[in-house]
C-alpha cells in the first residue's frame, strides 16, 4: 500500500526538504515504521519504534486525527495521505520554529524532542560574563537552555574583546550582563536572561544559587571561587568548574558529596603568588576550549547523557595541543564535604583568601 | 630512579621555561630535593616552611593525587610521571 505523506515545514529538514514523501503501510502504525526505516531522523521525532506517539504531535488520515478513528490501527488504502503535523502553541511542547531551530539536537536520538525540552526547562546560573562565561553563555543560549543567570557587574573593557565573545565593540563602557542580554536575544529569543549586575557574596550567594539547577563557573579570582564552590555544596547544585592561564586551561564537574573544589585545593595561594589572567595575559581562544567544555558539561547534566567530568581534573596544554585527566577524590577531611565538616555556611572568603574581593566579581 | 616531572606555567619560568624534567629520587620528596638543587627556589613553589606540601599545590603521581598515597613520602618506579599543578583561579577577565 503506498501512501502519500504531508511534511509540515518545521519536519522538511529532515526529508530532505519535501513536502510530500512516499511510505508503506496497511495502517498507520506500519507506515510510521516504514517512514522510520525511510528518514531515520523522523523516527525519532515520532517517538521510535513501538513508541507511543509524543503528545504533541498529531496524525491525520485524509483529514481526521487518528484518534477520532482506530487510533494507530487506523486502516491504509492506496490513495490515502496522511499529515504529520506539530502542536504550535507554546508552553511546553515545541512549536514549528523550535523544531527546526534544534532540530540537529532533535535528530539525535540522545536528545530528540524530549531532551531539547529539559534544555528549554533547564536553569543555568553562569558566574562571570567574561572570558570563559562568554563560550557558556553563547552555547547554552544557542542549544535553548531557557533560563540563564548571569552574574556580573563588570562593564566592557576595550581590553576584553580578544576574547569575550558575547561583547561588541560598540559595547564598551555598558554593563557586560546588559552586553551578554542584548546578544544572547539577538541570538536565541528563546532564552530568559537574568542579569545579576552585582558580585556575588556570602550575603546574596546562596539566595541566588537556590534557584537555578546547575551553576557554571567562570570567575576570575580565588575568592569568588571558594565561595561558589561552598555555596554550591550547600545548596546542593552541580557546579562546573574552568579556570585559564596563559595558555593552560583546568575544567571539572562537582557534584555535591563527590568532591569539591576544596578537596582538590585545600587553601587559596598566598595573595600575589598566582597572577592573574589581566596581569600574566591568556591566549584569546583558550577560554573559546575551556568554555565549551563547560557548557558541554552543563548540558550532559540536564540531559542526563555520558560520564561528567565527575572525580576526575582536565588539564588543557593549547601548545603541546595535550588534554590530560588526573583523578580528584573527595577528602575526607575536608572542612566543607568531609566526613566531619567544620564549613556549615558561607564564610568570609575575603579573609580567607587575604584579599578583598576584586571589583570585578566575574571573568 | 628517574622521573618525568611535569610543571605548568606558573612554575616553568622557575626551570628555564621546560614544560618537562627528569628528576632523580626514591620519592617523590626526594625528587623535589634534587630539582631544588639544580633550579633554586624551585622547592618552596611546591612545600611549605612546615616540609608539607603547600594546600594550594597538587602533586600527581602518574594520575594519582600524593595527598592519598604517602605525600612526599610515596615511593617512585622508574618511568613515572609526576605532575605538579598549582590552582588556576583565570576566567579570563
Amino acid at each position: 500500500m503506498t501512501i502519500t505523506v504531508y511534511v509540515p515545514t518545521p519536519f522538511r529538514g529532515l526529508t530532505g526538504n519535501r513536502s510530500y514523501i512516499e511510505a508503506q503501510g496497511r495502517t498507520v502504525e506500519e507506515l510510521l515504521d516504514d517512514l522510520g526505516v525511510r528518514y531515520p531522523a523522523l523516527r525519532n521525532l515520532l517517538g521510535g519504534n513501538g513508541d507511543e506517539i509524543p503528545a504533541h504531535i498529531n496524525i491525520y488520515v485524509n483529514s481526521h486525527e487518528i484518534n477520532t478513528l482506530q487510533g494507530k490501527a487506523t486502516p491504509l488504502k492506496d490513495g490515502d495521505e496522511v499529515a504529520v503535523i506539530p502542536a504550535i502553541a507554546g508552553g511546553q511542547v515545541l512549536t514549528p520554529e523550535q523544531v527546526m531551530r534544534y532540530s540537529r539536537h532533535i535528530v539525535m536520538p540522545q536528545v530528540g524532542p524530549i531532551g531539547q525540552r529539559k534544555l528549554l526547562a533547564a536553569k543555568v546560573l553562569v558566574v562571570g560574563a567574561g572570558g570563559l562565561g562568554s563560550p557558556v553563555n553563547l552555547y547554552l543560549a544557542l542549544a535553548g537552555v531557557g533560563t540563564l543567570g548571569i552574574v556580573d557587574f563588570d562593564d566592557v573593557d576595550l581590553s576584553n574583546l580578544q576574547r569575550q565573545i558575547l561583547h561588541h565593540t560598540r559595547d564598551v563602557g555598558r554593563p557586560k550582563v546588559e552586553s551578554a542580554r542584548e546578544t544572547i536575544a539577538a541570538h536565541n529569543p528563546d532564552v530568559k536572561v537574568v542579569p545579576y549586575r552585582e558580585p556575588l557574596t556570602s550575603a546574596n550567594a546562596i539566595d541566588i544559587i537556590s534557584q537555578y539547577d546547575i551553576v557554571v563557573n567562570g570567575a576570575d579570582n580565588f575568592a569568588t571561587r571558594y565561595l561558589v564552590n561552598d555555596a554550591c555544596y550547600l545548596a546542593g547544585k552541580p557546579l562546573v568548574d574552568g579556570a585559564i592561564f596563559l595558555f593552560e586551561g583546568q575544567a571539572m564537574t562537582f557534584i555535591p558529596g563527590q568532591g569539591c573544589y576544596r578537596c582538590l585545593f585545600p587553601a587559596p595561594p598566598p595573595p600575589g603568588l598566582v597572577p592573574s589572567c589581566a596581569e600574566a595575559g591568556v591566549l584569546g581562544m583558550l577560554p573559546g576550549v575551556i568554555g565549551a567544555i563547560e557548557a558541554i558539561e552543563a548540558a550532559k547534566l540536564i540531559l542526563g547523557l555520558g560520564e561528567p567530568l565527575v572525580g576526575r581534573l582536565l588539564i588543557f596544554d593549547a601548545l603541546a595541543m595535550e588534554f590530560r585527566q588526573v583523578k580528584l577524590r573527595r577528602d575526607p577531611k575536608c572542612p566543607l564535604c568531609g566526613d566531619d565538616p567544620t564549613i556549615h555556611e558561607l564564610i568570609d572568603y575575603e579573609e580567607f583568601c587575604g584579599v578583598p574581593f576584586p571589583a570585578h566579581s566575574g571573568a | 630512579m628517574t622521573v618525568q616531572v611535569r610543571v605548568t606555567a606558573t612554575l616553568q619560568k622557575l626551570v628555564g621555561d621546560q614544560k618537562a624534567l627528569v628528576g632523580t629520587g626514591e620519592t617523590v620528596g626526594e625528587v623535589l630535593t634534587d630539582l631544588e638543587q639544580r633550579y633554586p627556589g624551585f622547592q618552596t613553589q611546591v612545600v611549605a616552611e612546615d616540609g608539607a606540601i603547600h594546600r594550594f599545590v597538587n602533586i600527581f603521581l602518574n594520575d594519582e593525587d600524593v595527598r592519598f598515597l604517602e605525600k612526599l613520602n610515596t615511593p617512585l618506579h622508574e618511568g613515572d610521571v609526576l605532575s605538579i599543578l598549582p590552582a588556576l583561579a583565570g576566567g579570563g577577565r
